[in-house]
């Protein structure tokens, strides 16, 4: 459903991401995972036009984009076609949580408001916030915000969700509140590029993972033959780190 | 000290000093604000947004009106512009020249404030599929005027004052009218206190409003910490 062939990034003199192969099937969950600056979330950046790549093709829906050369229509179809969950959440602190659900609808899609109030409300409601709708973002708590951002992806109805170390930025007591629910999106089939650091719910959640180290997919396997017998040494040497740290 | 013919002076005058400031200081200063924000907007924006051209533009007029005094500005307007065949009344001279030189100033306080909402939301704009006006519209445009408001307020403020200028390119203002009673009365120092009061009271006024803007600008809560 997703393919990427040769992505490369530099910024400056800095080469970021060097010759990167990727195809996510419909109902894929895939875990990305590496150190810092292994060029991870940029590779999701680059997939969004969030970043603009220096090479690189990228097949989505049957339509073909050369990433570099990509006109703003074609880029605006395509993001109205998947979602991006940020590490930051970037809600749209002058809206409440509702409104910050049905601006992609009303205003991106030009959906009537009271289908589109309807939507977001279920939205809201399946990642357990029917009952902080007219919140503000600042209102909420960080667990909470990155549940309303989920709740804003999953309203437009996107083929594929891009999620930027979704829980990063948050206190571990709530780490558990988003991966529920990003854990709940993968059961019901949502198809799913997750950046992240969470070890267990690359474990678990996701059918495949990719590493990447120096800007390149060093192995990439499904999760259970990564995590049990994994292939190359870079791959073991990083699980061994996660392996100690998980273990303090 | 006050004896009771300097009082009567000053009870006379108030209204004859108040009159011009309702009529002409405030609607002087509230249709220059005006049209300085809408400046002061589209000023900021096309520096925010980076199009070429426009946005050296933009610096350039910043540049020149701010590297200025106000009053050599009224002077060029009023008594320059004639001598190339433009002869502007004195009241559209002073709104042109105020809501200028108030854009410039506005227009750095507005684009500091778009440049100080988090580029994030801007991407999450985009993602949700709203286009960079409508982003830029309805999401980082209101964000920045509610952290704008009290910067902008003060140049109001600055302007209430600064028409006292406009006396000298003849605009029959509060400040024109004090000295002109002052003049056939000698009483300069009460008469220039008492109008020194009625400015204040203005500012006063407006900072009251501010004070009542700002509460209705913060319905989405406080800035991140």
């Amino acid at each position: 459903m997703l393919e990427i062939k040769n992505i490369k990034k530099s910024f400056g003199s800095l080469k970021v991401l060097d010759g990167v192969d990727l195809k996510v099937e419909k109902g894929d969950v895939i875990a990305i995972l590496g150190p810092s600056g292994s060029g991870k979330t940029t590779l999701l950046r680059c997939l969004n036009f969030l970043e603009k790549a220096d090479e690189g093709i990228l097949t989505f829906d049957g339509e073909e984009y050369d990433l570099p050369r990509t006109s703003k229509k074609a880029i605006a179809d395509m993001r109205k076609k998947t979602a991006f969950v940020f590490q930051n959440y970037n809600l749209f602190e002058n809206k409440t949580a509702l409104q910050n659900v049905t601006e992609g609808l009303v205003i991106g899609r030009k959906m009537n408001k009271n289908e589109a109030h309807d939507i977001a409300m279920k939205a809201l409601q399946k990642v357990g916030l029917s009952d902080r709708a007219s919140h503000y973002p600042q209102q909420l708590s960080g667990g909470q915000q990155q549940r309303v951002a989920i709740a804003r992806a999953i309203a437009t109805n996107p083929k594929i969700i891009f999620f930027d170390e979704p829980t990063s930025a948050l206190d571990p007591e709530l780490t558990g509140e988003v991966l529920a629910v990003m854990r709940q999106l993968a059961d019901e089939g949502m198809t799913m590029l997750v950046v992240t650091h969470e070890i267990g719910f690359a474990r678990t959640v996701s059918n495949r993972v990719v590493f990447m180290d120096g800007g390149s997919i060093v192995e990439s396997g499904d999760s259970r033959t990564f995590f049990e017998s994994p292939r190359e040494e870079r791959t073991r040497a990083f699980l061994r780190l996660i392996g100690d740290s998980m273990a303090e | 000290m006050l004896d009771t013919k300097l009082w009567e002076l000053l009870i006379d005058s108030f209204p004859k000093m108040l009159m011009p400031g309702l009529t002409v200081t405030m609607p002087l200063t509230l249709i220059s604000f005006t049209l300085a924000l809408i400046i002061a907007t589209v000023t900021a924006l096309v520096q925010f947004a980076n199009i070429k051209g426009l946005k050296q533009l933009a610096r350039f007029y910043i540049w020149v009106v701010r590297g200025t005094p106000l009053l050599v500005q009224l002077f060029i307007v009023f008594y320059g512009l004639p001598h190339v065949g433009l002869l502007i009344d004195s009241f559209p001279a002073a709104v042109m020249v105020f809501s200028i030189n108030s854009g410039a100033y506005c227009a750095e306080t507005i684009r500091a404030a778009l440049e100080a909402v988090p580029h994030g939301q801007l991407e999450a704009g985009y993602c949700v599929g709203l286009s960079y006006l409508q982003t830029i519209r309805r999401i980082v445009l209101p964000q920045a005027l509610r952290t704008a408001f009290p910067s902008l307020f003060n140049s109001l403020i600055s302007m209430v004052k600064d028409t006292s200028l406009t006396t000298c390119i003849t605009v029959t203002e509060m400040f024109m009218v004090t000295q002109r009673i002052a003049a056939r009365t000698y009483e300069h120092l009460a008469l220039y206190i008492e109008v020194a009061v009625i400015y204040l009271i203005f500012s006063t006024v407006l900072t009251k409003v501010q004070t009542w803007g700002e509460k209705k600008l913060n319905y989405y809560g406080r800035k991140a910490d």
